[in-house]
């Protein structure tokens, strides 16, 4: 069964993905990710001395702050920076800097579908980009049902408000091992099979929505390659400027 | 105070209190190795839920739901307004969570909690998607008026699980909810009938009427711990282990949500597998606890 998109893509197909960091001076690291339209900035500052209030002192605590592109603050925001705090927290190691803050600063340039997945991938380049330790990267895509139960990848706004029902799914990064296969499994699936974050808006069966996990998960192999190699070049033109 | 003894355990030398605030995650371990809870629940059992209907008598519909000892107040006031140009059909629902200060220790006047915003958008999430209520059955007349119904739900006391005990709530009030009885005056403007007789025309709606309910949706949060699945979190055992999965589920198997924010534990396939299992088992549990309420209110 083939769905017609609108800018011709398949079922599976992402949009062109263009990622740069370090393109803000003052913060400590920053990136940009776009997605097609969807653009979104994140920085990032810290660690700064302190925790707030509420917070474990013997661990770093990570603050989100969220920015629309227009409008007040209200309960999207709220809740789109708790998700990204609670993802973020889970992929960086929290103990190397205990009663430390990490301020990640998430701006919305453009909101053309798939905003918190486009949010997710930028404030991990931006983490990478200023140093701060993590256990590996939280890759993020977003999967829409459609009324047949087909399930199409990175949708834009106009088909995300048109479909049944969508998810953002958030993986871990796919791993390179030097050690043989199934000795980094868990529970018999590999690592990067594991779901960190999963948000889903509508109506879906349950068989739809394992459906969603697996072509997710094909598409955060490709989408960890994109990183893979983003972060191996940069590496390596900061070596030639240095 | 004993000294620790050899194997730098203190768990036979201190109090079992004093342990469970010092060394909170071991204390939780201990009991979770005997598959058991430190309140003697088994692992996938939800703790005691009550509703009572009619809690909030001003209300055109409300309830009170306890789940343990997290307890929710929903309450709906309906009002008239005129419908949006879009959809001149459809009557509208406005949701609203508060978390006062009387929940709990960490919330203050000046320091909202953070759970709440989210929570509140959630719950408008789920209800809205559902297809619960049918906002068609909201319309008065067409493209000039339209019932408004404004729901609040009060958390009273924040013991884990907020949002199933709200959304538990806000399902309960709607199924207490009676549109009342209006008409049309003179001036074309629609007013609370108070008898039959009174207004030159018919009334708009003949009698109190209840509003039917679709497919109605049940909530479940899992906490992840190792390779430990824990049902119907309380407050310490969120906040000791911090992975929670949120399964809502509705009268027809149909998946409204499945929220896992962040976490340090990933969820594999057969984890989510064990969670919507878990769920399906509530959601008849709440079905039958719900549909005994609303019995219990029809005797009287």
């Amino acid at each position: 069964m083939e769905v017609d998109r609108e800018d011709g893509r398949s079922q599976n197909q992402l949009r062109p993905l263009a990622c740069s960091s370090n393109i803000l001076h003052r913060a400590h690291g920053s990136a940009s990710w776009s997605q097609g339209d969807t653009k979104v900035l994140a920085a990032v500052y810290g660690p700064k001395a302190g925790t707030k209030k509420n917070e474990n002192p013997e661990k770093a605590c990570i603050e989100v702050i969220w920015k629309p592109k227009t409008g007040q603050i209200g309960k999207l925001e709220k809740e789109y920076e708790m998700i990204l705090k609670r993802t973020l927290q889970s992929i960086c190691i929290l103990t190397v800097n205990p009663n430390t803050t990490t301020s990640v600063i998430i701006q919305v340039v453009n909101d053309d579908g798939a905003l918190l997945p486009s949010a997710i991938n930028a404030a991990c380049m931006a983490l990478v980009d200023a140093g701060i330790p993590m256990r590996h990267l939280a890759v993020s895509i977003c999967c829409c049902v459609a009324r047949s139960g087909l399930v199409i990848l990175d949708p834009t706004k106009l088909e995300e408000q048109n479909m049944k029902a969508f998810a953002y799914l958030v993986f871990p990064n796919s791993v390179h091992s030097v050690l043989p296969e199934g000795s980094l499994s868990v529970q018999g699936e590999p690592i990067e099979n594991g779901i960190i974050t999963s948000v889903t808006h509508g109506v879906m069966s349950v068989d739809d929505y394992f459906y969603c996990l697996e072509q997710g998960r094909a598409a955060s192999t490709k989408l960890s390659d994109f990183l893979r190699r983003n972060l191996q070049q940069q590496s390596t033109d900061s070596s030639k400027a240095g | 105070m004993g000294l620790p003894n050899a194997s730098g355990d203190l768990s036979t030398e201190v109090e079992v209190d004093a342990f469970r605030r010092l060394f909170p995650l071991r204390f939780f371990e201990k009991h979770l190795l005997e598959s058991i809870r430190p309140d003697a629940r088994p692992l996938g059992r939800a703790r005691d839920t009550t509703i009572a209907l009619g809690a909030v008598a001003s209300a055109n519909g409300s309830a009170l739901a306890k789940i343990g000892s997290t307890t929710m107040l929903a309450a709906i006031k309906m009002e008239v307004m005129a419908p949006s140009i879009e959809t001149p059909d459809e009557g509208c629902i406005a949701i609203d969570f508060h978390m006062p200060p009387i929940c709990s220790p960490i919330v203050r006047p000046g320091r909202p909690a953070e759970a709440a915003p989210v929570v509140a958008k959630q719950l408008s999430d789920t209800i809205l998607s559902s297809g619960m209520i049918n906002l068609k059955e909201l319309s008065l007349v067409s493209g000039k008026a339209a019932w408004m119904a404004y729901l609040d739900i009060y958390c009273l006391d924040a013991d884990g699980a907020l949002f199933d005990a709200a959304l538990l709530a806000a399902v309960a009030a709607f199924s207490h909810l009676e549109i009342p009885v209006v008409s049309l005056n003179d001036d074309g403007k629609i007013v609370l009938s108070e008898e039959q007789g009174l207004s030159d025309r018919e009334p708009v709606n003949k009698e109190k009427r209840k509003v039917n309910l679709g497919s109605i949706p049940f909530s479940l949060t899992c906490i992840l711990h190792k390779n430990y699945i824990l049902a119907d979190p309380t407050a310490e055992e969120e906040s000791i282990m911090e992975t929670s999965v949120t399964v809502v589920l509705d009268s027809s198997s149909q998946l409204l949500s499945l929220y896992k924010p962040g976490g340090a534990v990933l969820a594999y396939t057969s984890a989510i597998q064990d969670c919507i299992a878990l769920t399906r088992q509530r959601v008849k549990e709440l079905q039958k606890i719900l549909e005994e309420a609303i019995s219990g209110m029809e005797v009287d």
